[in-house]
């Protein structure tokens, strides 16, 4: 459990970086805004399932 | 007297919640199969969905009353936002109610998690979250080999462009390997896996506060504050519930544009 707590942080991290560069994004050029939450949905969703990769391993291990 | 009781108490240690608290017990039995809370939550979605957006529909007037309303802004928001922005303009029509009804299907049946007398996340079953991801699997699939044909379509999806041949070794098993393989079990992983963990997070804030409370001592301003945690927490999970839905339904329409698309 504590490891998954550590193997948390990476994804973590990511999706942050991720929605910070959607927001700067936006806020530079607000008409663009459906072309990159597309983008940004999928960056969340592939840092999110590091993540989920690891709490399953947490229950299986 | 005093000793006694702390003997007593401290001999019934405090479980957390674990995996087995999912272990529901059948409802009822149909010749010898057992019948549980998440299978006739599945139907009960499914009728609800369905009475729903039937009910929404059935005027169809030109001016919409409050109902009709609400179920085409949550119709336009599914067309617009998920449909109509990642397949294109050209080709979405087709997935529209595909996108829809699933959309509808999790975000109610996730909803259930925090509804009074279900209280249990439909798809924190693997098996449930499973199937869904295998039919979308199937959808995507069979949309990019009926326009591309098997061979082109395998071209489609496991050759990317813009890359020297020289590395067609390398990277070509590791796109098929993500692009055909793992994208169903991640999709599903995903979404089980929040549910799963939501669920297990609330159970233990209200069973730890429980317990805190019959601790006495400290416990009576702990076991207060675990249940406050697990209001905040319940928030959250309507949050992920709905953001589960979306980004499942996104993420099939992805695929779909992904296996329509001339170049990956």
């Amino acid at each position: 459990m504590i490891g998954y707590g550590l193997a948390a942080i990476g994804p973590g991290i990511a999706i942050g970086l991720i929605f910070a560069a959607y927001i700067n994004g936006v806020a530079r050029q607000p008409e663009a805004q459906s072309r990159l939450q597309s983008i940004a949905i999928l960056g969340f969703a592939l840092a999110e399932a590091l993540a989920i990769i690891g709490i399953a391993l947490a229950f299986v291990l | 007297m005093n000793v006694a009781t702390e003997a007593t108490v401290s001999a019934e240690e405090f479980h957390a919640p674990g995996p087995a608290i999912f272990e529901l017990p059948p409802v009822f039995e149909i010749a010898g199969f057992g019948v549980t809370k998440p299978m006739l939550q599945l139907l009960v979605a499914a009728l609800l969905v369905f009475a729903l957006l039937y009910v929404a529909a059935r005027q169809r007037s030109l001016v919409p009353g409050r109902l009709q309303f609400a179920g085409e802004g949550a119709y336009g928001f599914v067309r617009n936002s998920v449909g109509r922005d990642i397949i294109g303009s050209r080709d979405f029509q087709k997935f529209v109610p595909y996108l829809v009804t699933v959309f509808f299907f999790i975000l109610v049946n996730n909803l259930f998690a925090s509804l009074p007398f279900f209280q249990f996340p439909t798809f924190s079953r693997a098996g449930m979250a499973y199937a869904l991801a295998g039919l979308s699997w199937i959808i995507y699939n069979a949309v990019g080999i009926a326009k591309h044909g098997f061979i082109g379509y395998l071209k489609v999806q496991c050759v990317p462009s813009g890359v020297s041949p020289v590395m067609y070794p390398l990277l070509v098993p590791l796109e098929f390997f993500s692009n055909i393989l793992v994208r169903p079990v991640t999709l599903a992983l995903r979404l089980f896996c929040n549910m799963f963990a939501g669920h297990i997070l609330l159970v233990l804030f209200a069973t730890g506060g429980l317990y805190l409370i019959e601790q006495g001592g400290i416990g009576y301003v702990a076991g207060p504050l675990a249940w406050v945690l697990a209001i905040a927490v319940s928030f959250l999970e309507m949050l992920v519930q709905f953001l589960q839905a979306y980004v499942f339904t996104l993420l099939n329409a992805m695929y779909i544009q992904g296996a329509l698309s001339d170049e990956h």
